[in-house]
């Protein structure tokens, strides 16, 4: 996983739930592409094609709330959304986006400073979010969290620990 | 400690663990339903053969059941057969009903107990005092392989019940008070603990509704603790009767914060359209359109549900407007609504019945178009939820839609129920 994500944002208010972001009918899928195409589609016209121009999602409050669907963030994966930035996050989709190595990241300071189409540049090593030349810390995640992410997520930390185990 | 900090704290292997703290926790049960196929298409990436332990999985086919098309049949399938390969005797088919009913039902679900699994309102196994939370489907295989997972020690709440419902006001006002109060993030991560007076005159039933709509304020688990009432409702149906082992707290537990509600002064609430944290008292609603009264889901759709609004409907009509859908939540719940003659009551009233399972809480029948209104007993009333995104849904207690049903209107079932 990059280390430096860049990138224009589009904005969300608070409570934005997993629904929205992906309605149960197509929990029939799993990929990110099919997903995508109907991510966020109950907001109405435009929607989610317009997303495809923005790289970072910024949210207020419990960014995912309501259902465990791991899909809504496969979903906003598909979308070529690279990271979320919210003020909080509800805690499935919090897991759900470590699993799925989407870096997810809560600094409420930088909600009321962004809009969209900004540019923002987020560091995940360093721990800050470069947006109008100003600084935005967040706090770093816990190493074995960080280890998860950066292999790409559950799924292939896992196929690695199994292959090594059968190597071993 | 607190009642998180027990449970996960034993199934880690310590002797205490502290809030904020990161555990690698042994689940005792991994709940899946419809899901599963999901997770069994991990398992199969990631090149996994074996299970820790077939015999703490179980597998409910709730959701989109029985199949609607041959996708959903090949994916049922794909259970079926991973079930029957793996040896996981806790397997239940479409004709069941809703994953955590059936488990409770069936005794899988012990006080102490830890317990994930792919729905978010597991945290509905509290309801007997065991730890319960949602997950993923890719993390379900991760603890299928390797038996744990991560876990952060919550801080805790502590919820303080006294006095009692008047006439017609339910545990399911009480939660879309609280949710109403505190917000769909006010409990964030927490742990939160019921207690109070209130509580040993509470039923199993209505503890599962509190536990259930706790998911919606943002828990990460909810207790209400055991007692007299859980182990009466657990005999007979636990496994080995030595599994019950209340976990309560300990008196000197710290609870970041307290909240104290009387129950007297409640009135019944709806959650209105599109979010559940949208509460107002049902007066205030009064004479709102509906079309559609859902009776289902995990939060009311249990046989005491069902005999509060049988109760209410007796020698009345559903009014000629609306289509009143009757979802029992399990197969358990239904025959003992056939036996009693509560089941025929409602569909002399006029109510249709379904299969039990998830069915339209979640948009599985009962699909809304533009501009319709629902009233649901079920824990969500998102946008696009129950089909067309230009309908609402309205969430209340069973009273409460039974009262509306009649009227074709939302209408406080204060003036159905006896004092």
């Amino acid at each position: 996983m990059e280390q430096t994500i860049q990138g224009r944002v589009f904005q969300f208010g608070d409570n934005v739930n997993s629904d929205v972001i992906i309605p149960g009918r197509w929990l029939i899928y799993i990929d990110a592409e099919r997903l995508s195409q109907h991510a966020f589609e109950v907001l109405g016209e435009g929607y989610p094609d317009k997303l495809r121009s923005f790289d970072i999602l910024v949210a207020g409050r419990n960014f995912g709330c309501g259902s465990a669907r791991e899909q809504a963030v496969t979903a906003i994966a598909g979308l070529g959304i690279k990271a979320v930035v919210a003020c909080s996050f509800a805690r499935t989709f919090y897991r759900n986006a470590i699993n799925g190595g989407m870096p997810i990241i809560e600094c409420p300071e930088l909600y009321p400073a962004v809009s969209e189409g900004d540019t923002i540049q987020i560091d995940l090593a360093a721990g800050n979010i470069l947006h109008n030349a100003r600084e935005y810390r967040f706090p770093q995640m816990p190493d074995s969290i960080r280890e998860l992410l950066e292999q790409g997520g559950l799924a292939a930390y896992l196929k690695a620990q199994i292959e090594k185990q059968g190597s071993g | 400690m607190t009642i998180a900090q027990k449970i996960l704290a034993a199934k880690s292997g310590r002797r205490s663990v502290e809030p904020g703290e990161i555990v690698d926790a042994y689940p005792d049960l991994v709940m899946s339903h419809t899901a599963t196929w999901r997770s069994v298409a991990v398992m199969k990436r990631v090149g996994a053969t074996k299970l820790y332990d077939p015999e703490r999985l179980a597998i409910v086919l709730d959701h989109v059941a029985p199949a609607k098309s041959e996708k959903n049949a090949a994916d049922h399938q794909v259970c079926r057969n991973f079930a029957r390969e793996y040896g996981v005797r806790k397997f239940y088919d479409v004709d069941a009903g809703i994953a955590h009913l059936v488990l409770m039902e069936h005794g899988h679900v012990a006080p102490g107990d830890l317990i994930v699994g792919t729905d978010s309102h597991c945290t509905i196994y509290g309801s007997l005092g065991a730890l319960g939370s949602g997950i993923g489907y890719t993390e379900v295989t991760s603890v299928w392989i390797t038996g744990k997972l991560w876990m952060k020690v919550p801080e805790s709440f502590r919820i303080t019940l006294d006095g009692g419902f008047a006439a017609g006001v339910y545990a399911k006002d009480l939660m879309l008070d609280l949710i109403g109060t505190l917000g769909a993030d006010g409990c964030g991560y927490k742990s939160v603990e019921f207690c109070g007076t209130a509580i040993p005159a509470m039923s199993i039933s209505e503890r599962m509704t509190m536990a259930n709509l706790a998911m919606e304020m943002g828990v990460k688990c909810v207790f209400v603790p055991p007692d007299e009432k859980t182990e009466e409702y657990l005999r007979g149906r636990l496994e080995k009767p030595e599994r019950y082992r209340p976990v309560l707290a300990d008196p000197d537990a710290v609870y970041e914060k307290s909240i104290a509600v009387d129950l007297s002064k409640l009135e019944p609430m709806v959650a209105c359209p599109h979010e559940v944290e949208n509460t107002k008292p049902v007066r205030e609603v009064v004479g709102t359109r509906i079309d559609q009264a859902f009776l289902g889901s995990c939060a009311n759709a249990k046989y005491e549900d069902m005999v509060v609004v049988s109760k209410i409907l007796k020698g009345r009509r559903v009014h000629p407007n609306v289509r009143l859908i009757i979802t029992p939540g399990s197969k358990e719940i239904l025959l003992e609504a056939t036996k009693s003659g509560v089941l025929q009551t409602l569909l002399e009233s006029g109510g249709l019945l379904t299969n039990p399972g998830c069915g339209a809480c979640a948009g599985d029948g009962g699909v809304l178009a533009d501009g319709e209104v629902c009233l649901s007993t079920a824990n969500r009333n998102f946008l696009g939820r129950m089909g067309s995104n230009k309908a609402e849904i309205y969430l209340s207690s069973p009273a409460t839609l039974a009262a509306s049903a009649i009227q074709g209107v939302i209408s406080d079932p204060r003036e159905f129920v006896a004092e």
